[in-house]
């Protein structure tokens, strides 16, 4: 019999309608503003911390929504932004340094939802207010010191092979030894070339001079890049935990670029701060051969060494070009008091390499100085592209005497004042860089603007949503109906992807919602044209329906199939904004393709369908 | 209402010289702006910092610039923004200082001036190589979505109507941008995206046309091309205006309350959708015709090709 679904594809619709309602469920329960205490690292608070929190806020009169106590944590609910700010600072106060608090949203999503994966839609920064940053890491630098590294270990080398070298000199890509005759250069080559089966090394001639040269192998400068890049990332997201922010986002974007987003943060001059202590850090020991003013004074540094300058009070210091740990072998660093002279210090712990590289060289250098340089990229002007001309500046924050030698865990005394100590533990544990980076992309969005973007974005897809079905069922009277209902379907299925995918909403992804509206309907539209062709022509009602929609079928698939390929496009090949804007294009076009096409023929089959029909409301 | 287009015979291709006309001025207008004055690009294509604060109070531009040019940021660019109590500032890129820490100064300096009265709305930066790299992306991604609708459509259809299609989208790319330029409307990465979105709209409007000129060339035994095509179009008229109403009546609704940010998107979303509908209708259409497109390209060789099942 003409239109009618059999009793399959009927199924299917109300449960693919079911699926959706249930996923898009968790979207209309309210996100509340809270606060979240834990303790650090997991650890649980203890009663009295509890009750002092829940002292406090009573105190200062702030109103408290809801109070939700999880046993190890708790999580203070509140009406708005501003009593959540407002709490922030009060609880900050009582707070002891062993537990930490973030400022988040808890959603009043019931727990049995929960359970069956039901959460709602993430909210895109501009719609929930936030910082996102993008920061480029400096890979030449990375690679140079790299190089610089290997310089030592190709000089230490040398050495304990007894093979006398002229020079040994590292540039962008690789390093030069220079040897006085064919002989040695050739005893240099086979001892290289055992000992760095990971370099390129090869021998050669030049005007009389007899030379090695190692260099990178685009494998290794490769794993150097990535290394570079996976050791910052980790120290970033280090940096964002300290911040307590809820739901960080830490991520990598092609081979070079680190994005952060921190949702809630209102405050972008501390997380420029944090994040962008574009620091790293090196122990060296002091060259106490040669007299550093010396140096300074005629420009003539000795081979081996580097001239430096000690931060506190500029004074010119000449350290070993031979880098013993760097700051990214630093695993932690602590402030506190010597016992025996109750001088402020700070306990450094390096991880296993690092201490053991520690070791070889304190056990020769008891009595003699080392030490920590500090590096930071700034920009110091622009070229006349306007590109940033960017500077690496060094200087010497600590110098300390190796009483004895030691390994993975040592102290540096001798500082002035707790405050100072303080200040190097900081450095020393947020410097850990692998190599310097530069925010090249910052983009902030305070709380209200994120809501009137909400609000805004909501109002518009409601009465576009709302005029175009007035539209609909003026034009098109009972199967104006039937497009409207397959139009809200359309808009709840949406959603419940968008939750399930738990992708990103934002401001340019609800305009992709509203303009998946306006052409959602193009399908209906393209169908219902064809129905009153077909009437027109003098086909019977249930002729006429089934030739609509059948004739009607490859107009709409050619139709969005070419308007997914240039979402598909816009997805892979743009960013930001741009990606959000296609995700929510993409998926409507799908879902659309679904409610317009399938849903709406259930209807009409089951109001029309198998039975005499004189005339269509159409 | 419904006989509204039941019997309308308009003569779309007889007058396909005086669309022509009206088409290749406007195309030589935009292209001529483009070319001479060029688009006013956002910071996320030029680089610069972009601040947006909020007063408690109808904001005072004036002292606002005065008080950043007292501080160094003469050259700053202020202006009302939305409502008369936002006001956004754009800084170009500058020497000596952290393109960074500008947003940062800038901020210090508002609140000194009012204190307590004025909140941060919103900051962006975007470095001039991420800039680069971005308007690099974004001519890529119109490109590359171009040839893929290209060869689509030349698969699905035939060239003569590949390279109509691609000739309309053309023109309502440039005549979009056109409009960008001439009256100077600053052109973001929102905008970018309305732009793809409007090619991957207006290609919607003109495939539907075209699926019905190969119908009717298989089905119509008389007439010639002209005709053919100008039954198909009277034919898919009514949907096509009911369509692109349908969109405008959403994205009127997005240009009015969607709130400042994306104003420019919906303009751009608008133009697109009312420059698309008339290129489905004169432009692609006429391009096939001029190209030669004949009723023996299109007979099947033997049973159709198309997809047939139905849902």
């Amino acid at each position: 019999m003409l239109n009618q679904y059999p009793l399959w594809k009927n199924l299917l619709v109300v449960f693919v309608l079911a699926i959706g309602l249930f996923y898009a469920l968790p979207n209309i329960f309210s996100q509340d503003p809270a606060i979240a205490v834990s303790g650090v690292r997991g650890a649980e608070i203890e009663q009295s911390v509890k009750d002092k929190v829940k002292d406090a806020l009573e105190k200062s009169g702030i109103s408290v929504k809801e109070l939700e106590d999880k046993g190890s944590s708790m999580l203070i609910h509140f009406s708005s932004t501003t009593d959540q700010q407002k709490a922030q600072h009060v609880i900050a106060e009582v707070l002891p340094e062993t537990v930490s608090y973030a400022l988040t949203t808890a959603a009043n999503v019931p727990g049995w939802l929960l359970g069956m994966g039901g959460k709602p839609m993430n909210l895109g920064l501009d719609l929930r207010g936030g910082i996102h940053v993008l920061i480029d890491v400096d890979m030449d630098a990375a690679i140079k010191d790299k190089v610089e590294a290997y310089t030592g270990d190709v000089r230490s080398a040398l050495r304990s092979n007894k093979i006398r070298y002229l020079t040994v000199k590292a540039d962008a890509l690789g390093i030069n030894v220079k040897l006085k005759d064919a002989a040695t250069r050739d005893k240099a080559y086979d001892v290289l070339g055992n000992e760095f089966r990971n370099l390129g090394v090869e021998s050669v001639d030049e005007g009389g001079s007899y030379l090695v040269r190692l260099t990178l192998p685009p494998a290794e400068i490769r794993a150097i890049k990535k290394f570079a890049l996976q050791q910052n990332i980790t120290t970033i997201r280090n940096r964002v935990n300290a911040l307590g922010v809820a739901e960080p986002l830490v991520q990598q974007q092609g081979d070079r670029r680190i994005v952060v987003e921190l949702p809630g943060v209102q405050d972008p001059t501390q997380v420029k701060n944090i994040l962008g202590a574009t620091a790293t850090l090196e122990y060296r020991l002091v060259d106490t051969e040669h007299d550093a003013m010396d140096a300074k004074n005629t420009g003539k540094v000795p081979p081996g060494s580097r001239l430096y300058s000690v931060r506190e009070d500029g004074r010119p210091i000449l350290l070993k070009k031979r880098v013993i740990v760097t700051g990214n072998q630093i695993t932690d660093a602590a402030s506190g008091f010597d016992q025996r002279s109750g001088s402020p210090m700070v306990t450094i712990q390096l991880d296993s390499k690092g201490g053991r590289r520690m070791r070889n060289v304190t056990l020769d250098n008891v009595g003699k100085p080392m030490a920590v340089v500090f590096k930071e990229n700034r920009v110091v002007g622009r070229d006349a592209d306007g590109k940033p001309i960017k500077r690496l500046v060094e200087d010497v924050i600590s110098v300390a005497n190796i009483l004895e030698p030691f390994g993975a865990r040592f102290q540096t005394t001798g500082l002035d004042s707790p405050q100072e100590a303080h200040e190097l533990a900081l450095l020393l544990r947020a410097g850990a860089l692998a190599a310097p980076i530069d925010i090249v992309e910052e983009r902030t969005i305070g709380p209200s603007l994120g809501q009137e973007n909400i609000n805004q974005g909501l109002n518009s897809v409601l009465i576009g949503l709302l005029a175009v079905m007035i539209f609909m069922v003026v034009y098109y009277k009972v199967f104006g109906l039937f497009a409207n209902a397959a139009l809200l379907a359309n808009l709840v299925l949406i959603v419940a992807i968008l939750s399930l995918l738990q992708a990103t909403l934002t401001l340019p992804g609800i305009a992709g919602i509203v303009l998946t509206v306006g052409m959602a309907v193009d399908a209906n539209v393209l169908i219902y044209e064809r129905i009153r062709e077909e009437l027109r022509v003098g086909s019977t009602p249930q002729a006429a329906i089934h030739a609509g929609y059948e004739k009607a079928f490859s107009t709409i698939m050619d139709a969005n199939v070419t308007t997914l390929i240039a979402a598909i496009v816009l997805f892979s090949i743009g960013s930001g904004p741009v990606k959000g804007f296609a995700v929510t294009l993409a998926i409507g076009i799908v879902t659309s393709m679904f409610t317009s096409i399938v849903g709406t023929r259930a209807l009409a089959n089951l109001v029309y369908g198998g039975k005499r029909v004189k005339k269509l409301a159409i | 209402m419904r006989t509204l287009t039941s019997n309308l015979h308009f003569n779309f291709m007889g007058k396909r010289k005086l669309a022509m006309v009206f088409s290749i001025t406007l195309v030589v207008l935009s292209l001529a702006s483009l070319l001479t004055r060029g688009l006013l690009f956002g910071i996320d294509f030029t680089g610069g910092t972009l601040i947006e604060v909020g007063y408690s109070q109808d904001a005072d531009l004036e002292a606002v610039r005065s008080a950043l040019a007292a501080n160094g940021f003469a050259e700053a660019q202020v202006q009302q923004f939305g409502t008369p109590r936002d006001v956004l500032i754009r800084l170009a890129p500058r020497e000596g200082i952290k393109s960074s820490e500008l947003s940062d100064k800038v901020f210090g300096i508002l609140s000194k001036q009012s204190p307590g009265k004025v909140k941060l709305r919103r900051v962006e930066f975007v470095g001039p190589q991420v800039g680069d790299e971005l308007t690099e992306d974004g001519a890529l991604a119109v490109l590359v979505s171009l040839i893929a609708i290209l060869m689509y459509v030349a698969v699905r259809f035939e060239w003569r109507f590949a390279v109509g299609s691609v000739i309309a989208l053309v023109h309502d790319v440039t005549i979009t941008l056109g409009f960008f330029s001439i009256f100077r409307v600053e052109f973001d990465l929102t905008v970018l995206a309305a732009v793809l979105a409007v090619i991957g709209y207006s290609l919607n409007d003109t495939i539907v046309v075209f699926d019905r000129i190969r119908e009717n060339f298989r089905k119509i035994r008389k007439g010639d091309s002209e005709d053919v095509i100008n039954t198909s179009l009277n034919q898919t008229l009514s949907r096509t205006l009911v369509t692109s109403l349908t969109t405008l009546i959403v994205l009127v609704a997005l240009f009015v309350i969607g709130g400042e940010i994306i104003h420019n998107f919906s303009l751009a979303l608008i133009l697109g959708v009312v420059v698309g509908t008339y290129s489905s209708i004169y432009v692609a259409s006429s391009a096939a015709l001029m190209l030669g497109v004949s009723k023996a390209d299109l007979m099947p060789v033997q049973k159709e090709g198309v997809v047939d099942d139905m849902p």
